[in-house]
């Protein structure tokens, strides 16, 4: 259910270049759409509550209380302290993974050989730890708030013997996950290939982000619809702004 | 599942403490010592952060442990590895056969939106984290991330589903642990008394040490 045109304007728009990082305040009642420009993108993601940064999304919470190891369309993401940072509106690929988490240097260089700035330049092979943690430390944070990412367009599903299969291609072109944020949110984002991505070659996607005012938070209700959970959730979210 | 058994003796344990029901428990252990959780009457949930004692911002990263294994569920044989990639436990010895590192710890502030509001005012594993992490002073709010919930068995559907199934263990399974570097270890004996998993009564555990 993606939301009407005339109920959003849309503030600001902006590639993140495949190996890139970012992070900024998504603002309480603001959305952000995330766009896989060219299909199979992978958006590594943390959250962190903007003005009292040590209430961070919390995976094994946002997991259990909605019974799921999924995360898309209606599923709330939720911090430390039972609070929704970000609600997913609308996700028209259906997955974003848990399990994968980032690779750090050594094993970006097991998986792709050596790729540094001396031979290559801007072309160098990024890593997930760095890239977090460079943006974490732009916030006055350390290797303490690393946890676990939420890896946008990416499934993984798991056999019964408890192992996992990686799903290539689960994002085409075009396809798009929007986050509602129902209070002020850090957002850091690096837009790197999945750890679990058996392609030899270094070559992460782009995404296009863009920003988006919308009318009122008349969007959560497909969230508040999925499970009674997140009712108590954004009353959680709520009880902050008083 | 396969289960794997130890040889050690409960005699010759250097160490042998009683984790009373909804207690914190921390305690250091050096490179080359083995730890035996044992969940004395059966499903108890102990949930349980591992640091590296010589720089505590290094700790157990689930993501990296479930990647590298290949696997979701922990057993005999899994490495737990840290946020910088090192090694720092294998599990040596199992007769569950399987444990949760999904599922995390409870907290005042998840119990109101898992079962209902009025329950947040109830105790809870990060609450019994937090309590010891700031007696003992080494570690803070920040160190605390996802845990290990020894016993627990929460599968995963192959559509995706976390499914949370009565315990597979039982009164006298353990799970051990050889460590290799030294750990600090931090555990909350759950008193979750809102989840059918345990039979809405915890229950005691048990925690010995062996220097070999
Ligand atoms: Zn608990």
């Amino acid at each position: 259910m993606t939301i009407p045109a005339p109920l959003r304007t849309t503030l600001f728009e902006e590639t993140l270049p495949g190996g890139g990082h970012t992070s900024f305040v998504l603002k309480r009642g603001q959305l952000l759409r995330l766009t896989d420009i060219e299909g199979s993108a992978n958006v590594s993601m943390m959250l962190f509550n903007a003005h009292e940064k040590s209430e961070r999304l919390n995976l094994p919470d946002s997991l259990k209380c909605q019974h799921t190891a999924k995360l898309t369309a209606g599923h709330c993401l939720y911090s430390d302290m039972g609070r929704v940072l970000a609600a997913i509106v609308t996700d028209t690929c259906g997955w974003s993974d848990s399990f994968g988490g980032v690779l750090n240097a050594e094993e970006v260089k097991a998986h792709y050989g050596e790729g540094r700035y001396q031979e290559l330049r801007n072309g160098f092979f990024r890593n997930g730890v760095d890239n977090l943690l460079v943006e974490m430390g732009k916030w006055n944070m350390n290797l303490a708030d690393l946890l676990m990412t939420l890896n946008l367009f990416s499934k993984v599903t798991i056999d019964a013997e408890g192992r996992f299969q990686f799903h290539a291609n689960n994002s085409a072109a075009g396809d798009l996950i929007e986050l509602y944020a129902p209070m002020d949110t850090l957002v850091v984002l690096t837009a790197l290939q999945h750890p679990m991505d058996p392609n030899p070659q270094y070559a992460p996607k782009p995404v296009q982000l863009s920003w988006h005012q919308v009318a009122d938070d008349g969007i959560t209700v497909l969230c508040r619809n999925t499970r009674a959970e997140n009712v108590r959730g954004l009353y959680n979210t709520d009880r902050i702004h008083l | 599942m396969t289960l794997t058994h130890s040889d050690k003796q409960p005699d010759n344990a250097s160490l042998r403490s009683h984790i009373a029901a909804g207690e914190p428990f921390m305690l250091d252990i050096k490179a080359g010592q083995t730890v035996r959780l044992l969940d004395l009457e059966g499903n108890q949930a102990v949930d349980t952060l591992f640091y590296s004692a010589s720089n505590p911002r290094e700790r157990y990263d689930v993501q990296r442990t479930l990647r590298r294994q290949n696997s979701v569920y922990l057993t005999a044989g899994s490495v737990l590895y840290s946020n910088m990639g090192n090694p720092m436990l294998t599990i040596s010895a199992d007769t569950c056969g399987r444990h949760d590192t999904l599922g995390g710890a409870c907290a005042q502030e998840s119990n109101t939106v898992r079962y209902a509001l009025n329950t947040r005012y109830m105790h809870s594993c990060r609450d019994n984290f937090l309590r010891a992490s700031l007696h003992d002073g080494r570690l803070t709010k920040a160190d605390i991330s996802a845990n290990i919930n020894f016993f627990m068995n929460v599968p995963v559907t192959p559509e995706g589903g976390l499914t949370f199934e009565d315990g597979i263990s039982g009164a006298g399974k353990y799970v051990e642990l050889v460590a290799h570097m030294d750990i600090i270890i931090l555990i909350s004996n759950c008193p979750q008394l809102n989840n059918p998993c345990n039979g809405y009564n915890p229950t005691p555990a048990e925690i010995l040490v062996w220097d070999q």
